[in-house]
């Protein structure tokens, strides 16, 4: 029953707070909306047991992930609302619908489950991030380390690429800055 | 009692909205919104076939798409910052420079 309440409360303000990201036309509230539906599937995981998948979640997705986003809107104007220019918007909900459509048929299609083996299967009385340790740095151990090293090179080519020339404004031209050093001369 | 086609229908309709938002999207930072929407709901498929099958297997591929997600954004985001200090704008239309 607490499963069932939960899994329909999750998944109904998940896909609300998605269709806001997607449809919203300020930055502001898309960005906000997105944080709150990364911590809404963090509950998905917690409700599937896959505990330490749920905590990376929180860690990774909604700690770094939109920390990384909020630094970035800061560069960018965020209160200005977007203007888009849809040529066809009518064509982009009947492509989006039929692929839904298409999804979830396959995905409610029956399974031949009987053929299916679990590679690295999931141990009794073991907590889910100790069984995930177990399987991470034996059979996984080349992955986990080319994923360390690639975060290293994208740390790097972020530094680099947002590093050069950040003591201009971006956002306002240099009229402005002159505008308020006039404000500050005044009082 | 929820089953395994109840979490992939979730993650199927949750994948549709990002790839609506990828097709209707003409600026660039709100496109980095629906990617990430998108990863999100496999994310969570993932994390269903690897609870209902007893596998760990699907919780390892969502570690590494998390981590692929993270590069992804560091790259991206300085990509965005660089095309706006060129540019000054993030539409893609402003962008189209081959006229034909």
């Amino acid at each position: 029953m607490y499963e069932i309440v939960a899994f329909y409360l999750f998944s109904v303000l998940a896909i609300g707070l998605f269709l806001v990201t997607v449809m919203s036309k300020n930055v502001l509230y898309a960005m906000t909306s997105l944080a709150a539906g990364m911590v809404l599937i963090s509950g998905f995981f917690f409700l599937l047991g896959a505990d330490f998948l749920g905590v990376v979640q929180l860690v990774a997705y909604v700690g770094a992930i939109m920390a990384l986003y909020s630094f970035a809107m800061m560069f960018f104007d965020a209160t200005r609302d977007i203007k888009e220019k849809n040529t066809n918007p009518a064509l982009v909900f009947l492509l989006g619908g039929l692929s839904a459509v298409v999804l979830v048929m396959m995905f409610a299609a029956p399974i031949h489950s009987d053929a299916i083996q679990a590679l690295y299967p999931m141990h009794e009385g073991v907590g889910n991030a100790q069984d995930v340790g177990m399987v991470l740095f034996t059979k996984y151990l080349i992955p986990f380390e080319v994923a360390a090293l690639m975060l290293l090179v994208a740390m790097i080519a972020g530094i680099i690429l947002a590093g050069k020339k950040m003591d201009q404004s971006l956002t306002e031209d240099i009229g402005a800055d002159d505008e308020i050093l006039k404000q500050k001369d005044e009082k | 009692m929820i089953g395994l086609s109840h979490y992939l229908i979730v993650s199927a309709l949750i994948f549709s909205i990002g790839l609506i938002g990828v097709l209707r999207r003409r600026n660039l930072l709100m496109l980095f919104f629906a990617t990430e929407v998108m990863l999100n709901a496999v994310n969570i498929a993932f994390a269903a076939i690897s609870h209902y099958y007893n596998d760990l297997t699907g919780q390892m591929f969502a570690f590494f798409i998390i981590a692929i997600a993270a590069s992804e954004v560091a790259v991206g985001l300085g990509l965005l910052i660089v095309l706006y200090k060129k540019y000054g704008t993030l539409n893609l239309d402003d962008f189209a420079s081959m006229k034909g």
